[in-house]
C-alpha cells in the first residue's frame, strides 16, 4: 500500500448528503479528517461513543469503541515482535558463567548478562555475549534475557557439587574461545567461588563486587563494604547484584555453541549429599519453602503435621499469631518477616496488603482458599478453590507415599 | 574430631574493621576459624598473620586461649598472600583455615584460592563445621545459602574458608591476650604492583534501582502507578476432588525441587 492520501470525492459528497442512504456510514469516522490542503481536522462533536446511559463519553485510552479489537491485536503483537540482535561471526566474546539457581535465571544472572552487553556496546568489533550453563535448567527465556550464544554443559559429571570440574570446563573454554571478559555474578549461589577458582587458575587478579564497570574503570567495594575501590578493570570481574540494567528492549540469537573437548577430572572434593536440616531451625527470611497458615486453618495439628510431612518452614499471617496460634517470630509481611522463599504456600490467607508486601520477593506462591476472589489467588501462580482441610490431608499422605516410596527406592 | 590433636593446623588470620565505628578488631569470619582449629586440636593450633606485629587488634585473637601467635613482618603495601603460601609450602600443615572474605583492604576473599592453587592442594569453601577426621579423610560440613547444610569428603591436607554459619568465636580475654608471645618472622616482602595502582575512596552509596515504567500515553502511566499487581496467568482449580487438587500442588513443589 502506497503513503500517500487521496481524497475521495464520491465519499465526501456522501458525507454531505445528509439524505444518502449511506450517509450514517460514511460520516461515522469523521473525528479526524484530512482538510483540502491535506492538514489534519478535527471534529469535537464526532469524538467519543454514546454510553449505554445515554451520556456521551470520550476515552482517550483507545479502550473502546469499534477500533478496539484491531488495536489490541496489533498491540499484543508488538509486544511479542521486540527486535532481534544477530551477531554474525563476533570478534570476540565476553562469557557470562551463570547461576542458574533452581533451574532459572536469577534476576542477578539478567544483570551480569545486562553488564556483559554494555561492555560489549559502543566498543570496537563485535562481540557477542557467551552464556555458558552447567546441569539441566527450566529456563525458556534466555532470548529475551540477552544470551547471544549459549553453551549448555550436560551430564552426570555436573551432578551435585562439583566446582572442580566446573572450573577445568572454564579453562577450557577458555582455550577455545579467548573471551574478551569473564563476568561471574558475586553470590553465594556459586558464581562468586567458581569465578575466584578460576581466577586463581588463570592467575587473573579479579575485580570482586564491582558495581560500577565500563571498558577502562571498576568500582569495586572493599574493605568489608566500607570503601570503594576504582581500578583498571580487569579480565574477570565478579559483579555485584544491580551492576546494570538487564536486557529488556531486544531478543537474542541464543545460538548454541559446543566445546571441543570435554575434560574429565577426579573430583577431590566428595560430595556426600546435602544433610538434613530441620526447617524450623531456618530463619523465615532465608527459608526456601514456607508454609503459611491463616484464619482459615481450623486444625491446627494437621497444619504442623502438614509442615512436617512436606518438610516446610512454617509461617503465619498477622490474624493467626494475633490470635496465638502461632508465635510472633513465625509472622509473615510488613510488620514480621519479610521473606524470600522460592515457592510459598498460602493456606487460608486472603492476603491483606501488609502480607503481600511481606511475599513480594518469592518466586512461586500457591494459594489454598475458600473464597476465588480473594487477593492471595489473585498473586498466587496455583490457586487451590477448596476446603484447605481436605487438601492438607492429602497432600501429607502424597508427601509420605513419597517418602516412603524413595526409602523403597533407594534401598 | 577426637583423633584431631596430633595434627598440624593452622589458622590465617587478619585485622578486621568494625563495620560501623571502622575501628580495628578481630575478624569475625577469621576468629570462627580460630575456634574451629581451637576446638579440633587445642592450644597447639598454629595461628599466624601476614602484616605488621605492633597491631593491637591481633592480641583478640590471643585472648581466646592462644600462648603464641606467629606474625610474618609485611609492610603495608606487601602481598601477604604470597608471603603466606611460601610459609605454607615449607611447614606444610594438614589443614589450612582462613576466613571467607577479609574485613579490610581488598576483600576480595582471593586469598584461600591463591593458597589452594599454589600448594595445590584442595580448597573447601564455606565450612560450617568439620564433622570427624579419620584416616586422612575429613568429614565438613559446608555452608549453603538458605541455613542447608552439604557434608563433602576430602582427604588431607587441605585449604579450607570458614564461614559465619560456624560456631561463634569465644570470647577474648584481655589479660591472656596481653600475656601472649607474638613471634615475629621477618619475611621476604613480594610488593602489590597492582593494588598500589587503586584508589580507595569511602564507600559511596549506591542508587537505588528505579522501577522504570515503559509506558507510552498519559493512561498506561497512571495505570501502572495506581493499579494492583494482578497476578497474570496463575492457574486456579476449582470444583474438583481434594486429592486432585493436592496432586497440583504435589507436582509444583517436585517440579520446584523442594521436597528432600
Amino acid at each position: 500500500m502506497s503513503d500517500i492520501i487521496r481524497r475521495d470525492p464520491r465519499a465526501e459528497w456522501i458525507a454531505r448528503n445528509r439524505l444518502h442512504p449511506l450517509h450514517a456510514e460514511m460520516a461515522a469516522p469523521a473525528a479526524e479528517t484530512r482538510g483540502p490542503s491535506g492538514l489534519i481536522r478535527k471534529n469535537p462533536h464526532a469524538v467519543g461513543f454514546i454510553g449505554p446511559n445515554g451520556i456521551k463519553r470520550i476515552d482517550r485510552s483507545g479502550g473502546s469503541g469499534a477500533a478496539v479489537g484491531i488495536r489490541r491485536g496489533a498491540r499484543s503483537a508488538q509486544q511479542v515482535e521486540l527486535p532481534l540482535h544477530t551477531v554474525e561471526n563476533p570478534d570476540y566474546y565476553v562469557v557470562a558463567v551463570l547461576d542458574m539457581v533452581g533451574g532459572r535465571l536469577t534476576s542477578h544472572d539478567k544483570d551480569v548478562l545486562g553488564q556483559a552487553h554494555k561492555l560489549i556496546r559502543g566498543g570496537d568489533g563485535s562481540g557477542a555475549v557467551l552464556a555458558v550453563v552447567f546441569g539441566e535448567h527450566k529456563e525458556e527465556a534466555f532470548d529475551k534475557a540477552g544470551v547471544d550464544r549459549l553453551l549448555h554443559l550436560t551430564g552426570s559429571e555436573f551432578d551435585g557439587y562439583c566446582p572442580e570440574q566446573k572450573v577445568a570446563c572454564l579453562a577450557e573454554v577458555e582455550k577455545q574461545y579467548q573471551p574478551r571478559y569473564w563476568l561471574f555474578p558475586d553470590s553465594i549461589n556459586g558464581g562468586n567461588e567458581l569465578g575466584c577458582r578460576l581466577a586463581a587458575r588463570l592467575g587473573e587478579r579479579p575485580a570482586t563486587q564491582a558495581w560500577q564497570v565500563d571498558r577502562d574503570t571498576s568500582v569495586c567495594r572493599g574493605g568489608g563494604g566500607l570503601s570503594d575501590i576504582t581500578r583498571d578493570t580487569p579480565r574477570l570481574l565478579l559483579l555485584a547484584e544491580e551492576c546494570a540494567d538487564p536486557i529488556d528492549e531486544t531478543r537474542h540469537q541464543v545460538l548454541a555453541l559446543e566445546l571441543d573437548r570435554k575434560p574429565r577430572i577426579i573430583n577431590r572434593l566428595q560430595d556426600c549429599g546435602q544433610v538434613a536440616v530441620d526447617p524450623n531451625s531456618v530463619s523465615l527470611a532465608e527459608a526456601e519453602f514456607i508454609l503459611s497458615a491463616g484464619n482459615g486453618i481450623h486444625d491446627w495439628d494437621q497444619f504442623h503435621q502438614a509442615a512436617e510431612a512436606l518438610g516446610a518452614t512454617e509461617g503465619a499471617s498477622r490474624v493467626a499469631v494475633d490470635d496465638g496460634f502461632m508465635p510472633r517470630f513465625r509472622q509473615v509481611g510488613a510488620t514480621g518477616t519479610w521473606v524470600t522463599a522460592r515457592v510459598y504456600v498460602a493456606v487460608g490467607i486472603s492476603g491483606a496488603v501488609q502480607h503481600m508486601q511481606g511475599i513480594g520477593q518469592c518466586d512461586k506462591v500457591v494459594a489454598i482458599n475458600t473464597d476465588a476472589g480473594c487477593d492471595m489467588v489473585k498473586r498466587a501462580d496455583l490457586s487451590i478453590i477448596g476446603d484447605s482441610q481436605k487438601v492438607l490431608a492429602q497432600l501429607i499422605e502424597l508427601a509420605r507415599d513419597y517418602r516412603e516410596g524413595g526409602a523403597e527406592n533407594a534401598a | 574430631m577426637a583423633n584431631a590433636e596430633h595434627l598440624k593446623i593452622v589458622a590465617l588470620v587478619s585485622v578486621g574493621q568494625h563495620p560501623k565505628s571502622g575501628r580495628a578488631r578481630r575478624a569475625e569470619q577469621d576468629a570462627r576459624a580460630v575456634e574451629l582449629g581451637l576446638n579440633l586440636c587445642g592450644e597447639k593450633v598454629q595461628v599466624l598473620h601476614a602484616g605488621d606485629v605492633a597491631e593491637e587488634s591481633l592480641r583478640s585473637y590471643a585472648g581466646m586461649g592462644l600462648k603464641q601467635l606467629r606474625v610474618l613482618q609485611q609492610a603495608a603495601g606487601a602481598d601477604a598472600s604470597v608471603a603466606l603460601g611460601d610459609y605454607l609450602s615449607e611447614h606444610l600443615p594438614d589443614i589450612v583455615l582462613t576466613g571467607v572474605r577479609a574485613e579490610s583492604g581488598e576483600s576480595s576473599g582471593m586469598t584461600p584460592y591463591l593458597l589452594a592453587e599454589k600448594l595445590g592442594w584442595p580448597l573447601v569453601t564455606r565450612i560450617a563445621d568439620i564433622a570427624r577426621i579419620e584416616n586422612g579423610e575429613a568429614e565438613i560440613l559446608q555452608a549453603l545459602p538458605r541455613g542447608q547444610r552439604r557434608a563433602i569428603r576430602v582427604r588431607l591436607p587441605f585449604v579450607a574458608s570458614v564461614d559465619n554459619a560456624a560456631a561463634a568465636p569465644r570470647q577474648s580475654a584481655y589479660g591472656p591476650g596481653r600475656r601472649a608471645e607474638l613471634e615475629n618472622l621477618p619475611w621476604v616482602e613480594t610488593a602489590d604492583e597492582v593494588r598500589a595502582a587503586f584508589e580507595e575512596a569511602p564507600a559511596r552509596k549506591r542508587p537505588k534501582r528505579l522501577k522504570m515504567v515503559k509506558a507510552k500515553t498519559a493512561a498506561e502511566r497512571f495505570k501502572a502507578a495506581t493499579a494492583k499487581s494482578q497476578g497474570g496467568g496463575g492457574r486456579v482449580i476449582k470444583d474438583q476432588p481434594p486429592h486432585e487438587q493436592a496432586q497440583a500442588i504435589f507436582d509444583l513443589l517436585l517440579e520446584e525441587g523442594v521436597l528432600r
